[in-house]
């Protein structure tokens, strides 16, 4: 056992021994040394995260045929430390009659839902993080509270457009998490566990080959959660202006664009971890922790890469057209493709893997193709119906 | 040690980070207020009227709707978890369950709860 093979227990007996040698408690020892681990952990994702402003910057940049930063630094690097520091020395207002306490207290536990997910992240397969039994229901759960954040902080602000904006975010919120459970099942039926670790051990092959219907669903849930382009209509700046963080200054308002951020990247994250095999690459995992972290970060940055494409290509639809493809689209085709790959499941068990992969593959292209398929019917009704049967515009002979 | 106690741990630490970040700003920012700075934002004009608006009835059946598929998901993940070394039986059960939600949602439908009125 070396530092290269597993550097984290290596740093924690090591610091266990000094808080023990000071005739400390071994428990208590054991607690701090968790504390200082989580610390460091989350310092780090504090540091990734600004480096997400610039990448965010650089990207949107060049989606709209500009440069972006580029003054401060090598290509703009120093930017946001300098966007950091503004934000720091800006006044912190509070509009009248705003109810303090929620008030202060939304932006903290926005940043806060984002990070308590990276508790159950495995970085490395000797770095499991909290190897919960229940990791798929613990990042749903942990989500709420970054909707419970959201609604605090638009009640609280006492303007009309933030209510909305909350209000807005919140039903986008509540009814793209019911399609996300369901794709959830899809790993967790083939692995048979709802712990991350478990998850990502069986994907000896991609979760992605057997269901990619299912890891479509995951990122359109996640981009809806995370409320981005094409769902961000509670930001939609030319209705609301800025939606619920609208009447947030300084710092506190850095905390919800830095969680929005760190979101995403996490999602990205979860993204993978689910159906791309989370920190595993033919076998590189094993040969370092260091390349094995290297594997997920870049997996992630992979998954925000795309919902940053997503954001900045497809343009902002209204409420009803969501809440109305969410419920009578989204949900039920996530339903069926449940009940689909739980009796595709049971039919080939035991069968060979080529054969595995081949009927869960077809049947996922069967799910697909069907629902679009009536969907498109659906929708060429529904243009009869408003627009009158279609004009047949007779050819020019000549 | 049991593993929760690292989750509360991180909801500890998660907080930290925040609240320090959120300090530094209220320490360094200046702290001039008048009551235009403090009036509520409303694009330059006069507020009018009250800032907590009534909402859309619509949202509240959306959230009830929400509310049984949530609920739901507690039963549908053990049964997902088991699945491999349960039979036939358990499927078609299985299935039979998310059917007759899937059938609240048709009610919801047909009676025309999810239109955006």
């Amino acid at each position: 056992m070396n530092f290269w093979n597993d550097p984290l227990k290596v740093a924690a007996d090591w610091l266990t021994g000094i808080f023990t040698g000071w005739g400390m408690n071994t428990v208590v020892a054991n607690v701090l040394v968790a504390f200082l681990g989580i610390l460091m952990l989350i310092t780090i994702l504090m540091v990734i995260d600004i480096f997400l402003v610039w990448i965010e910057r650089k990207v949107v940049a060049r989606f709209q045929d500009r440069i972006g930063p580029n003054r401060l630094g090598p290509f703009g690097l120093i930017q946001p430390f300098a966007d950091i520091i503004k934000l720091m020395i800006k006044e912190d207002t509070t509009p009248d009659h705003a109810d303090k306490f929620v008030y202060n207290i939304a932006p903290m536990l926005s940043m806060m839902s984002v990070l308590i997910l990276w508790a159950v992240v495995p970085l490395a397969p000797v770095m499991l993080g909290v190897d919960l039994n229940i990791g798929a229901l613990f990042i749903i759960a942990a989500g709420s509270i970054g909707t419970l954040s959201i609604i605090m902080a638009g009640w609280s602000s006492n303007n009309k457009f933030s209510v909305i904006g909350a209000f807005r975010q919140v039903a986008v919120m509540v009814s793209f998490e019911v399609p996300m459970l369901a794709v959830l099942l899809i790993p967790t039926i083939f692995a048979g566990s709802m712990g991350i670790n478990a998850i990502i051990q069986s994907q000896n092959i991609w979760f992605v080959w057997l269901s990619p219907l299912a890891a479509v669903i995951f990122m359109i849930a996640a981009i809806a959660e995370l409320g981005r382009a094409p769902f961000d209509l509670a930001e939609g700046e030319s209705e609301l202006v800025s939606g619920y963080n609208i009447e947030y200054s300084g710092m506190k308002f850095g905390m919800f664009y830095a969680g929005e951020l760190l979101h995403a990247f996490t999602f990205g994250g979860f993204w993978s971890i689910m159906f791309f095999g989370g920190y595993r690459f033919f076998g590189l995992e094993l040969v370092s922790p260091f390349l094995a972290i290297a594997i997920i970060l870049f997996k992630a940055m992979v998954g925000y890469w795309i919902i940053m494409w997503v954001k900045y290509t497809v343009m902002r639809i209204r409420i009803d057209q969501m809440l109305a493809f969410n419920w009578k689209f989204l949900t039920p085709v996530a339903f069926v493709l449940v009940m689909v790959t739980a009796l595709m499941n049971t039919l080939l068990r035991g069968a060979p893997s080529w054969l595995f992969i081949t009927g869960m593959l077809l049947s996922n292209v069967i799910v697909a193709w069907v629902s679009l398929e009536i969907v498109r019917s659906v929708s060429r009704k529904e243009r009869e119906r408003v627009e009158g049967p279609k004009q047949v515009v007779a050819e020019a002979h000549h | 040690m049991n593993e929760w106690l690292y989750v509360g741990l991180f909801f500890i630490v998660g907080l930290i980070i925040p609240v320090g970040a959120i300090g530094i700003g209220f320490l360094l920012g200046p702290k001039k207020p008048n009551p235009i700075k403090q009036s509520t934002y409303e694009c330059g004009i006069e507020p009018v009227g009250e800032g907590w608006v009534q909402f859309k009835a619509q949202y509240y059946i959306f959230a009830l709707v929400f509310l049984v598929f949530d609920v739901e998901s507690i039963f549908l993940f053990p049964w997902a978890v088991r699945l491999g070394q349960l039979g036939m039986f358990a499927v078609v059960e299985g299935i039979i369950f998310i059917l007759i939600l899937v059938a609240g949602l048709v009610y919801t439908w047909r009676k025309g709860m999810l239109e955006w009125a």
